[in-house]
């Protein structure tokens, strides 16, 4: 039973680990005011241009850069439509979304080999295995912890840094000034339109390397849509965390954690039909947000930053 | 020397012309980038598209086969971004519409006389679809739960739902393994009325006409039009912005089940995997292209259409990624946004630094 329980706890994090990745960075870019909802479109793009670097070059280090690089330029893109044209954050995401996913379908089947038709699905390239520590590992169900790679071993850093930069430090609470009030934070000479810019940015480096974890990681490969939706659900996740890093693992197990017993249900043979297995994150994630919203309506403690979504420009003299 | 924007009195109304159609220009040049440094020719492919669409009487039908389903999800679109409702669950509406559709042509043919499928199948899709906009739209207005997360994800579930039928219960017991519906009896089938054309495509452009009326010309349309624009000033006026919510959300969901009729009683004469293409993620890009006129929505949907049967042609005769077209739309967008500044604004280049300073 324990070691079940153990087995199913090392799935779980290893999915929960790109969503973690993207709800964090997901939280920053939303901290600054910025609604992204280009994720599902910059994850597929971090997918396939690590997996696709990772084919060419087996250079893991180069893979997570070009997974940085493009969630970067994704996500400048965004910032440069929501706060320098002030455009509408719902749409400027989804076109995010629609052009990245779009984009990284095409790659998937023009950056593979000519010996496979181009296709990048089916190739093999380096990737992030378990690194199992030795004792640690031996505890009963937390021993899971320490059998998981190096990208999980770096959020057990990342995750209580985002905590403490964003709510002990000074740019830490210009950021949080400027998703609240981008008018006091102007007035207090905080640089609104610069913060926008660098914390969608810096959460989009984030996200795309939460897309890079599955196909260097989680899944190795490249498979059409291989996201399956987990851009969307990170959204979801980042109201279940309440806009707060330290409890962005959370959701992340939580949904980490519906994909492991899937898994073993399906490994172990059952009668439910498999696609109503793979319906339960997409139900789970509707139910997470009623009870989130639902819990928010009735202590009136919302977590959301007050100028969320919304344009800033400052006041013609 | 600064650049200030400027609020225009009123739109500008040649940037609302302009700007789409630079857009879908600048779309095609980035596309064209793309394709040269994947080693082809971008003239030669645009070429290929552009005839494979437009070239012949038959390609410019199987435009229009496309364009049927793109039209009823835009129009579907429409009705919800006109009150800044983000439905993005069309996919899953239509999907419902076709499975709706599927059961009653399936199952009901039996027991009912041959002339009431039809009508039954299309008002099943109708409600299939309405239900499936109608439980966002109600978290929303009564429990305020986020639409955009709680459509997206019906998506899947519907998506996950049909495939489970026909791989499941509702497959083809003499289909010879192949994952689809028996064929619907002839009775349930949509006319054809040219090529594979079928009656959907006057039906979606009578409901063009519809909303554009009822936009423009009815207190629907007002209410509507000022629940997106200022919530407030609908509540300082007396409308029921719940109410309207949940009601605008039933139709657009019917339009987009409508569109899964058409595929499944039209086209494929069945349930099968090819339902869910993508395109009520397509009618994101077309609404917002035709800024919610449902009279844009018809050209611009023919033109999405255009794209997809180029994709699926440059595929066919040149061994290309059919995502070509898919990924010329999802790029239409950006300088679609990027635009919408300055039909609001106009840019203005201040030359009195001096003075601007002073005050600042």
């Amino acid at each position: 039973m324990i070691d079940l329980l153990t087995s199913i706890f090392v799935i779980t994090l290893r999915a929960g680990t790109s969503l973690t990745y993207a709800t964090v960075g997901e939280i920053y870019t939303e901290r600054s005011g910025i609604l992204n909802l280009g994720l599902e479109g910059m994850m597929l793009m971090g997918a396939v241009t690590s997996f696709a670097t990772s084919y060419y070059t087996h250079n893991l280090a180069l893979s997570l850069l070009a997974a940085i690089l493009v969630g970067a330029i994704l996500a400048a893109t965004h910032a440069f439509l929501t706060v320098t044209m002030r455009a509408n954050q719902v749409v400027s995401g989804l076109s995010i979304t629609l052009f990245g996913s779009g984009l990284a379908s095409f790659l998937g089947e023009r950056l593979g080999p000519a010996s496979n038709n181009y296709n990048l699905v089916g190739m093999t390239g380096s990737r992030f295995s378990p690194i199992v520590i030795p004792g640690l590992s031996q505890i009963p169900v937390l021993g899971a912890m320490f059998e998981q790679d190096i990208l999980t071993y770096a959020l057990y850093l990342l995750v209580p840094l985002a905590w403490f930069y964003l709510y002990k430090t000074r740019n830490g609470l210009n950021l949080r000034a400027v998703g609240e009030s981008p008018q006091t934070a102007d007035a207090m000479g905080i640089d609104v339109v610069k913060t926008r810019y660098l914390y969608t940015i810096l959460g989009g480096m984030l996200v795309s390397l939460g897309g890079a974890h599955l196909s260097l990681a989680y899944a190795p490969g490249w498979a059409e849509n291989i996201t399956g939706g987990r851009g969307w659900i990170v959204i979801a996740l980042v109201i279940f965390a309440m806009w707060d890093p330290a409890r962005a693992p959370l959701g992340a197990i939580l949904f980490g954690g519906i994909n492991a017993i899937q898994f073993r249900l399906q490994a172990g043979g059952t009668d439910i039909p498999a696609s109503y297995l793979n319906m339960a994150p997409y139900l789970a994630t509707i139910l997470v947000l009623i009870a989130t919203t639902w819990w928010e309506n009735l202590s009136h403690r919302v977590g959301a930053p007050a100028a969320l979504g919304l344009a800033y420009m400052r006041e013609e003299k | 020397m600064r650049i200030v924007f400027e609020k225009r009195e009123s739109i500008s109304h040649w940037a609302v012309v302009l700007v789409p159609i630079i857009s879908f220009l600048v779309s095609l040049l980035f596309g064209a980038i793309l394709l040269l440094a994947s080693g082809v020719d971008p003239l030669v492919t645009y070429q290929a598209m552009a005839v494979g669409t437009f070239g012949s009487w038959h390609s410019f039908t199987e435009t229009l086969v496309k364009a049927t389903p793109l039209l009823f999800t835009s129009l579907g679109v429409a009705i919800a971004f006109r009150m800044k409702f983000w439905n993005i669950g069309a996919e899953g509406q239509l999907v419902w519409g076709g499975v709706a559709a599927a059961w009653v042509a399936l199952f009901w043919s039996k027991s009912l006389p041959g002339w009431t499928l039809l009508p039954l199948a299309l008002l099943m899709a109708c409600v299939a679809g309405a239900i499936w906009a109608g439980v966002p739209a109600a978290l929303k207005a009564y429990l305020n739960v986020d639409e955009t997360l709680t459509t997206l994800m019906l998506n899947y579930v519907a998506i996950l739902y049909a495939k489970n039928l026909y791989y499941g219960p509702w497959r083809d017991p003499e289909g010879m393994g192949f994952p689809g519906s028996a064929q619907f009896p002839a009775a349930a089938w949509l006319p054809r009325i040219t090529g594979r054309v079928h009656l959907g495509l006057i039906i979606a452009l009578i409901f063009a006409f519809l909303l554009w009326f009822a936009f423009n010309r009815t207190r629907w349309g007002f209410e509507t039009r000022i629940i997106g624009e200022n919530q407030t000033a609908a509540r300082y006026l007396g409308i029921n912005i719940k109410r309207n919510i949940v009601i605008a959300l039933l139709i657009s969901g019917a339009l987009s089940g409508l569109a899964g009729a058409g595929e499944t009683l039209g086209i494929a004469h069945r349930l099968q995997q090819g339902l869910s293409m993508g395109y009520g993620y397509t009618a994101i890009i077309i609404s917002w292209m035709s800024q919610l006129n449902p009279l844009a929505i018809i050209f611009v949907a023919v033109l999405m259409a255009s794209l997809l049967v180029g994709g699926d042609q440059i595929q066919i005769m040149m061994g290309l990624p059919a995502s070509v077209g898919v990924v010329l739309q999802g790029m239409i967008l950006i300088p679609m946004l990027a635009g919408g500044l300055f039909t609001e604004y106009r840019l203005r280049i201040v030359r009195t630094p001096k003075i601007e300073e002073a005050k600042a």
